[in-house]
């Protein structure tokens, strides 16, 4: 830690895409087994520029491209893991985890289990993931609840730039296998970060409220997190106090915060990139029904995309993904007139 | 027989021996109920797993398959703790929890049998980058048979070790059925070594049924591996005499490999070899294998008699 007690943090702003760059350049220096694998992870500094200098810093050992074989070098990480290094593995686009689904789900999740605890397989696998960028059906998938059903893995999805850095240096710290989802379209979003603490890390496993309110509870997640903010500080001004939280990870998840807001609140609504059926939002309902079945005061909504593939055309997909406007028009409903402030 | 020693050829009777036996045991003991599940046995094979483990350093790495005991077995780990988690018992190598196809002995460089067929190839390259970037000389081999070279992940694994030249070597057993179904059903062509011809690197293939030829087809492999020379693909043409799994019908076998005349013992072969090559006598052939009886048959007794887990272990080690 070489942050000073005695006088204020220095704040710069970090870019979303610089946050993993940095997460990676901290960890690496960190420790020296931490090593970093993928395509276009090397001199080329990837497609979103977040591996930007790191070949150079490095070397060719510690950040090695490989070639188009998901499947192939996810494997290899893994037994990387289980003898010694601990991988950062990225897979281009959320979409294409599909084509390494065995190491992910057969291997990495399973082996210390089957081994009986004789192994680790800490690597963090990171991947861009969601819409909003016009990327069409196979580049703008949200897979989260395929992964947050198989134990043996950790599941994280940050929402900012600073989540980013904080949640990317704790995953590469734990000795399991995490799945970084991160969201294309915040890649450009800032957030100030302290410049100078490089161990700044974010416990997985835990929410943030990252609004305070009574009225409502907002769950949201990825890149939903910032359009929840935007709409509750807009229906602010009608008198509606959504509560925001994040839950950042989303395996194991952290229900008790969401439980404690709505003792306060008594309204539930999801909102999440992902597609509605047997997802993230079914599971958070289930689960505080299961706590307490007269918790909410109303029924519970989730808003998602409709149960379709992401269209391309943007007029399309911004009517297929909720906004600050399908939240604020939920929330109006959500809560009654002589309720609000 | 290259430079085998009488020592060293002992050695590997004995341990063929003590796959052969473990296996018996474990087809016996299948029958008569006492193993759950499913078990994949390699009898016929046996002159594979010790030729090549017999060839690496007790800290290099293997990868296994489903059909594993051998191979396991071959690179030191404890048959007591293998035929209790063939039993599921708790004092197996995964507290019965893993069963026949995931039995690891980390501690003598077993990463694991592995039930996805051809995942032990790219499992066995991360090894190989660890030793690598580590600079450790230690290298992997990875098992798998005729039928897995069919799979994406293999050929992958063959692709990424050429070109990073990682210290690895595919050992394919190539058995003449994967799963239920002949060589021809899975391969286009009569020797599956000269894939590695493709990838620019170096194919051979040897005998599966000669552990003297296996061991020293490893040992040369592993030296150009240890060298930075990268991969090589050792093919070796052996035979499974039992099904796919115990309880195989086997209906499927081609009328050549019905008539078990025509097989070839791989230890019968080698202890002809060692008698008139090596001057080994009868008495100590013999006693090696009395030897190998010895401890199989004290694996035995050591599952049977061992308890079985007790409920809270199903939910240890589900994360680190």
């Amino acid at each position: 830690m070489k942050t000073p007690t005695d006088q204020p943090a220095l704040e710069k702003p970090l870019k979303y895409y610089s946050a993993v760059t940095r997460a990676f350049r901290e960890e690496m220096r960190r420790d020296e087994n931490v090593v970093l694998l993928g395509e276009d992870v090397g001199p080329s500094g990837g497609i979103f520029a977040q591996t930007r200098g790191l070949h150079k810093e490095f070397g060719p050992d510690r950040v090695r491209d490989t070639p188009i074989a998901e499947a192939g070098f996810t494997s290899l990480a893994i037994g990387a893991a289980m003898t010694g290094l601990r991988p950062i593995v990225e897979i281009g686009f959320e979409d294409f985890l599909t084509a390494c689904m065995d190491p992910i789900v057969n291997q990495a999740a399973k082996l210390r289990y089957m081994l009986g605890g004789q192994v680790k397989v800490p690597v963090t696998l990171y991947t861009f993931g969601s819409g909003g960028v016009n990327a069409g059906p196979q580049h703008s998938q949200s897979l989260s609840a395929w992964f947050s059903h198989i134990p043996g893995l950790k599941v994280i999805q940050p929402s900012s730039a600073r989540d980013t850095l904080g949640l990317l240096k704790s995953a590469i710290r734990d000795d399991n296998f995490v799945l970084c989802l991160l969201c294309k379209s915040l890649v450009g979003s800032k957030e100030l970060v302290d410049i100078d603490n490089d161990d700044f890390l974010i416990p997985l496993g835990r929410s943030e409220v990252k609004r305070v309110g009574q009225h409502v509870t907002v769950v949201a997640i990825g890149a939903m997190v910032r359009r929840a903010i935007e709409a509750a500080e807009t229906l602010y001004l009608e008198g509606i106090d959504a509560e925001i939280i994040d839950p950042r990870t989303l395996s194991p998840l952290d229900i008790r915060t969401i439980l404690s807001s709505l003792e306060k609140t008594k309204r539930l609504l999801i909102v999440h990139e992902a597609m509605s059926p047997c997802g993230i939002g079914a599971e958070i309902i289930a689960k505080v029904i299961e706590h307490n079945h007269k918790l909410l005061a109303s029924p519970p909504v989730r808003l998602t995309p409709p149960f379709a593939p992401s269209p391309f055309s943007p007029g399309l997909e911004d009517l297929y993904l909720p906004n600050q406007d399908s939240i604020s028009e939920t929330l109006r409903n959500m809560v009654p007139e002589n309720e609000r402030l | 027989m290259g430079d085998l020693t009488p020592t060293k050829a002992l050695e590997l009777h004995q341990k063929m021996w003590e796959i052969r036996l473990f296996e018996l045991s474990a087809s016996r003991l299948y029958k008569e109920g006492a193993l759950p599940g499913f078990i994949h046995l390699s009898i016929g094979q046996e002159a594979c797993a010790v030729g090549a483990c017999l060839a690496l350093e007790s800290n290099d790495y293997i990868t296994s398959t489903h059909r594993g005991h051998g191979h396991c077995l071959a690179k030191g780990a404890s048959p007591n703790m293998m035929m209790a988690e063939l039993a599921g018992k708790v004092t197996g190598y995964s507290k019965g929890r893993g069963g026949s196809m995931h039995i690891a002995d980390v501690a003598v460089g077993v990463l694991g049998a592995n039930g996805i067929v051809g995942q032990s190839a790219p499992l066995a390259c991360g090894a190989a980058y660890t030793a690598q970037v580590k600079k450790t000389k230690q290298l992997a081999l990875a098992f798998f048979g005729e039928g897995a070279t069919g799979a994406g992940p293999v050929h992958e694994a063959m692709n990424i070790a050429a070109i990073w030249k990682l210290p690895v070597i595919f050992f394919c057993e190539s058995n003449r059925y994967a799963e239920l179904s002949p060589y021809d059903v899975h391969v286009s062509v009569p020797n599956v070594s000269v894939r590695a011809s493709n990838y620019g690197f170096r194919g051979l293939t040897v005998d599966g049924s000669n552990v003297a030829e296996i061991y020293e087809a490893v040992s040369t492999a592993a030296a150009d591996a240890r060298g930075g020379n990268g991969p090589v693909f050792i093919e070796a043409k052996t035979h499974r005499w039992h099904g796919h799994y115990e309880g195989d019908p086997m209906t499927y076998l081609r009328p050549a490999d019905r008539d078990t005349e025509n097989r070839v013992d791989p230890i019968e072969q080698f202890e002809k070899l060692m008698a008139e090559r090596l001057k080994i006598g009868d008495e100590a052939i013999s006693a090696a294998k009395q030897t190998a009886a010895e401890i199989i048959d004290a694996a035995v007794e050591y599952a049977l008699n061992s308890e079985d887990p007790s409920p809270g272990v199903m939910y240890e080690d589900v994360l680190a």
